[in-house]
């Protein structure tokens, strides 16, 4: 008999098992899973964790870890395996987490409008006015509505007796919606058929409800629609994918703060056609970063004045500054005396027991039984890891005992809870599910008609079975929660329409400057990478042919290569330093550290693809997710020139398939203009460079082989069918330099390039095109007769007006940043006189 | 009653355009029961794009000004007319003791406290210039023994951070760590003031931070006090009993504040209090000039 799925899964001894029955027998609400599980095929499980690895990959849906030596991004962790939970149990938790959510807006509301309170000894002064989190200058704000908490997430977990307990609020700017939304993306795909057979409940309308709250209280003059922002501290955020990936869905610029100004008491973003007035501001952002006038100095982060805006009710921040408070565990243990005196109601879920150090009976217990509690700052700014009073030695126990009778105040102590347990698919093992401590993060939205709670949320899984901390960060993994329905599911709210004639819009006039800015530099860079892939390609080609010997043909490439700065000067053969040419080369693809190497330029791409995440779509991050992908494979072994080549064709390819998507399926508005322009501009820059070097060369010593220039321009097709002969002069020159209608010539460069940028000249102030218009007429007008008469003299001719194109392309390049995009980098800085 | 003509002066040359300046104010004096303000002009040039009067979360008033067109150079001009009567506390010995006024205002859980306690909490914890470390305490700890009087062990410790320290204006800047102070022995008002706010806290007393001036050239046969040609500082600890709550000390020039102090704003520290607090965009280099005149005036 096949031993089941379950053979290798501990049974729960002190613990909760989501799963088995106390009996050992599958719950009710799990057998379709199960059953599913049990009647897969091995190979078809092993193809579909696959497959959700891909979506992973390809999504680019990463983790950043600060202390991660190993890079900048982690994937995302996901374990295929929902967690189910039945809509009779839900229902429960649904009830409480909003009232969590009502309460603890309304001691927000309290603490920073009379504090009632404190001055009824409800709270401890302590734990407000200690925290940093406290924002003085808020004080007295009223935000829009009242509500402080426009979204509430509560990490939860199940009790043995089944019971689920609040272990910890997040209400400052809780992040992990967006991850949930994309795991169910992935998992329901993963299972489909059991995904729409178990009428799971959809998240989409959860979103909608948060657009409409927003849409609701925003502040707008009479007329005006609400222009809503997602503010994100920037790329180096542990958790920017997912403010991006939100961004997008949610339909909001992504902001940071240089992108915003306050001018008086309004928030405006900065576009390229002037400023815009936000009305509310969906913040990612800690806020004591917001406002360096105010609040912290120390921040290039912020946006000076805010705080002047939110007292005004000008704008309205989504979580409301100063919302951070409640994140204090140490305030949970007075929570339900709260409950009873702003809302008249008993807690509906308890919060794990908590004692706060600051009173004398808690403490005396608290060090009385260290072995069983877990000690936390009392302050979410003290950024304290928690400590298990079990795994503490002596001296380390020593140490905690002191700091918490020097300062008591700032610590609390938490009961250790035994996490319910839930199954994982091994991965190592093929079929076998292993038994992981979960917890449960659970969303909820502020909207007119009461906190709405998303059906579902993001399950964590601990990483190792004896795992005391769920964290992504400490290698845990994520899993999709199934909230299954007991009626039909509706498949979204219906809202009213709102939008009218006169709202519609055609144009990116809400793109900030550094969206706009980064779309250039994108286009630029992408067009780098294609530039300097077809040289290097070229350029080993030739190196290849000659069986590895320097024939003046590849000496005079190189030299072209080192003009153009691929590759490095090296040293005359036969010096101690010599090196290699087809080490350079190989060096000029692989080089992360090189300047001006193709690694260089890929990781250029992807920085500048960074920033402007949230406006390139899906198919776009799988190209660049494969770019990465391929490099990275490819950095990790020695290599032959055959296989280097083989990557230069890949990196064209996907190059290739990123300008498809820019022309194809980009919305061709402001931001489009400019990376197109970007493109435009690198692209003619290069062969204007390349091309007058290549001919002054060509003129001097005539050692260069025509038909590499074919190569570079990748128009050998159209000349052979053309010419049917070997590559000569004039017909070469007049097809890279002058034919209209080669897309990779200079002049059809010159032409599309004063295209664009005219059209974006009509939507935005004048650019000037002088220069670059007489270069245009001054190339147009040049007498290909002279390549009859006198070659030499016409190549050195066309090489400096060649030359002259090339500066015009870079002064072009100048005055765009100049005028649009030069208040990007200006950098604000605190000034303070005594 | 004294009365003062004082004439407060800033003058930003920033060397390069500034594109766009916010500055948040703390130079009107605030009312206090023995402190009456006749006059106040704030001129500035250039002339602000947006102006806002209104108070902070402690009482004082802020001036916010927003300039929107290039500048190089700011200039703020706060001139005031100010009448100060003496309010120095009857005797040091009448407030209740250190540990017992503790004891007195700790919390406990569902008994509402008394409000001027409460009050006083606000001034009891961190703030961002005040961070408190356990080295404080045993620098202080000799001036709180058992049951001594609250404004006598506060006396005594004014009285050892005069004695240990010594004024100098080249050892720190505004971002000096209180930690680094008491290890150099050297600092300035700002420095003194918040050291001495952070003794104060670590051993569980509530101490404010008092922005404000001081008489220039005092009285014939008196020394010129430490400090009076710019801003200053001192600072004020918790004191239920005495006529006003709090009673003041300047540990710069080991005196209790009283007819030649002019009360200015009061927060948690200094960054709560700056007189001239800004955030500039573009700009070289941005060390302001200050000057402070306070004279007498007859009648």
């Amino acid at each position: 008999m096949p031993r089941t799925l379950l053979h290798h899964y501990a049974r729960a001894v002190d613990r909760y098992d989501e799963i088995l029955d106390p009996s050992g027998r599958v719950r009710a609400h799990w057998k379709p899973l199960y059953a599913h599980l049990n009647a897969a095929p091995p190979d078809s499980m092993r193809q579909r964790i696959e497959f959700a690895d891909r979506c992973i990959e390809e999504d680019g849906v990463a983790y950043n870890v600060y202390a991660d030596p190993k890079g900048q991004e982690r994937p995302w962790a996901l374990d295929p395996l929902p967690l189910v939970i039945p809509a009779q149990e839900w229902r429960g938790v649904v009830e409480a987490v909003a009232q969590r959510a009502r309460l603890l807006n309304a001691m927000l509301a309290d603490l920073y409008n009379g504090q009632t309170l404190l001055a009824e000894g409800l709270l401890p002064p302590a734990l407000i006015y200690g925290q940093h989190g406290y924002l003085w200058p808020c004080t007295g704000a009223q935000p829009p509505g009242g509500v402080f908490l426009h979204q509430y997430a509560v990490d939860l977990a199940r009790a043995p007796d089944g019971q689920w307990w609040a272990i910890a609020d997040r209400t400052q700017a809780p992040s992990g919606a967006g991850y949930a939304l994309e795991n169910r993306l992935i998992v329901s795909r993963v299972f489909p058929d059991l995904f729409r057979d178990l009428r799971v409940q959809h998240l989409a309308a959860f979103f909608r409800a948060l657009q409409e709250g927003l849409e609701h209280w925003a502040p707008v003059d009479q007329g005006e629609r609400p222009l809503i922002v997602l503010l994100t501290p920037g790329p180096y955020n542990e958790t920017y994918f997912e403010h991006a990936y939100l961004a997008r869905y949610l339909g909001y610029p992504l902001v940071e703060g240089q992108d915003l100004t306050v001018r008086g008491d309004t928030v405006f973003l900065k576009t390229l056609t002037g400023l815009k007035r936000v009305h509310a501001i969906l913040r990612r952002q800690d806020d004591s970063y917001c406002d360096p006038l105010e609040l912290r100095g120390d921040s290039a982060l912020g946006i000076p004045g805010l705080l002047v805006a939110v007292r005004a009710r000008r704008v309205m921040l989504s979580n409301a500054l100063g919302s951070g408070l409640p994140e204090s565990g140490a305030i949970m243990g007075f929570l339900p005396a709260i409950a009873r005196r702003l809302l008249g109601e008993e807690l509906l879920m308890p919060s794990v027991a908590t004692w706060w150090c600051g009173e004398k009976p808690a403490r005396d217990y608290v060090l009385a039984n260290l072995d069983k509690l877990v000690i936390k700052g009392a302050y979410p700014t003290q950024q304290l890891e928690p400590i298990f009073g079990r795994e503490l030695n002596n001296a380390q126990r020593d140490d905690i005992v002191r700091r918490i009778t020097t300062r008591p105040h700032a610590y609390a102590a938490q009961e250790l809870v035994n996490l319910s347990q839930a199954p994982v698919w091994s991965r190592d093992h093929g079929r076998r599910l292993l038994a992981r401590s979960v917890g449960l993060r659970v969303y909820a939205v502020a909207t007119p008609h009461g906190y709405q709670v998303m059906p579902g949320g993001l399950t964590r899984a601990a990483g190792r079975p004896d795992a005391l901390v769920l964290s992504m960060q400490r290698g845990g993994a994520a899993k999709d929660t199934w909230v299954l329905a007991d009626g039909p599911i509706s498949a979204l709210s219906l809202l009213t329409p709102v939008l009218g004639v006169a709202d519609l819009v055609r144009s990116g006039k809400n793109l900030s400057s550094r969206v706009v800015e980064n779309l250039f530099w994108f286009g630029r860079y992408t067009e780098r990478l294609d530039d300097t892939a077809r040289l290097l390609r070229v350029a080993l080609a030739r190196l290849i042919d000659s069986g590895g010997e320097t024939t003046p043909d590849l000496q005079a490439m190189v030299d072209l290569c080192i003009r153009a700065g691929v590759i490095q000067p090296g040293h005359d053969e036969g010096d101690d330093a010599w090196v290699p040419i087809g080490t350079r080369l190989v060096d000029a693809v692989y080089d992360v550290e090189a300047d001006n190497s193709l690694a260089y330029a890929v990781r250029q791409v992807l920085w500048s693809a960074a920033q402007i995440r949230e406006r390139l779509s899906l198919d776009h991050w799988h190209s660049l997710n494969r770019l990465q992908h391929n490099l990275q494979a490819a950095g990790q072994r020695r290599h032959e020139l055959g296989e280097t080549l083989m990557f230069l064709d890949q990196v064209l390819q996907v190059s290739s398939s990123l300008t498809g998507y820019s022309m194809d399926n980009m919305t061709r508005d402001i931001g489009w203009g400019f990376l197109v322009v970007g493109r435009r501009i690198e692209r003619l820059a290069f062969l204007a460079s390349t091309l007058g070097a290549f001919l002054r060369r060509y003129a001097a010593l005539q050692d260069i082989r025509l038909d590499w220039l074919l190569e570079l321009t990748d128009s050998i097709i159209t000349y052979r069918s053309r010419y049917s002969r070997q590559p000569e002069l004039l017909a070469v020159v007049d097809l890279v330099v002058f034919d209209e209608r080669n897309p990779h010539s200079v002049l059809f460069q010159l032409q599309a390039l004063l295209r664009y940028s005219r059209r974006l000249a009509t939507e935005l102030s004048e650019i000037p095109l002088d220069l670059l218009d007489q270069e245009f007429q001054t190339m147009d007008g040049f007498g290909l007769w002279q390549f009859e008469t006198q070659p030499d003299h016409a190549c050195t001719t066309l090489a400096a007006h060649l030359d002259d194109v090339a500066t015009a392309a870079g002064e072009l390049s100048d005055v765009l940043g100049m005028r649009y995009f030069t208040h990007v980098d200006a950098v604000s800085h605190q000034t303070l006189a005594r | 009653m004294a009365r003062y003509h004082i004439l407060h002066e800033t003058l930003y040359d920033y060397g390069s355009a500034v594109s766009l300046s916010q500055q948040m104010l703390h130079l009107i004096p605030r009312a206090c029961p023995w402190q009456h303000c006749e006059r106040f002009d704030l001129d500035l040039d250039p002339e602000p794009s947006w102006r806002q009067r209104r108070e902070d979360a402690f009482g004082n008033p802020v001036e916010w000004v927003a300039f929107h067109q290039a500048h190089q150079t700011l200039h703020v001009r706060a001139e005031m007319t100010i009448d100060v009567r003496p309010h120095l506390p009857a005797s040091l010995a009448l407030a209740p003791a250190w540990d017992e006024l503790i004891a007195a205002i700790a919390y406990r859980g569902g008994v509402a406290p008394r409000a001027a306690d409460l009050n006083a909490k606000r001034y009891l914890f961190e703030s961002p210039h005040v961070r408190i470390k356990h080295e404080l305490e045993p620098f202080a700890t000799d001036c709180f023994p058992p049951g001594r009087g609250v404004l006598e062990a506060t006396r005594a410790l004014m009285e050892k951070i005069h004695t240990e320290f010594e004024f100098d204006p080249e050892a720190t800047t505004v971002a000096t760590p209180v930690l680094e102070v008491l290890e150099k022995k050297r600092g300035v008002c700002q420095d003194f003031a918040h050291l001495m706010i952070a003794c104060l806290r670590a051993m569980g007393l509530p101490a404010r931070y008092v922005s404000g001036y001081l008489l220039t050239h005092p009285p014939a046969g008196q020394p010129r006090m430490v400090g009076a040609d710019a801003s200053h500082a001192w600072v004020s600890v918790y004191a239920p009993g005495s006529e006003h709550g709090w009673v003041d000390f300047d540990p710069t020039n080991n005196l209790l504040p009283d007819t030649q102090h002019i009360t200015l704003a009061w927060g948690r520290d200094f960054s709560d209090v700056s007189p001239l607090r800004g955030i500039i965009l573009g700009g070289g280099g941005h060390e302001p000039e200050v000057e402070v005149t306070v004279t007498p005036v007859e009648g």
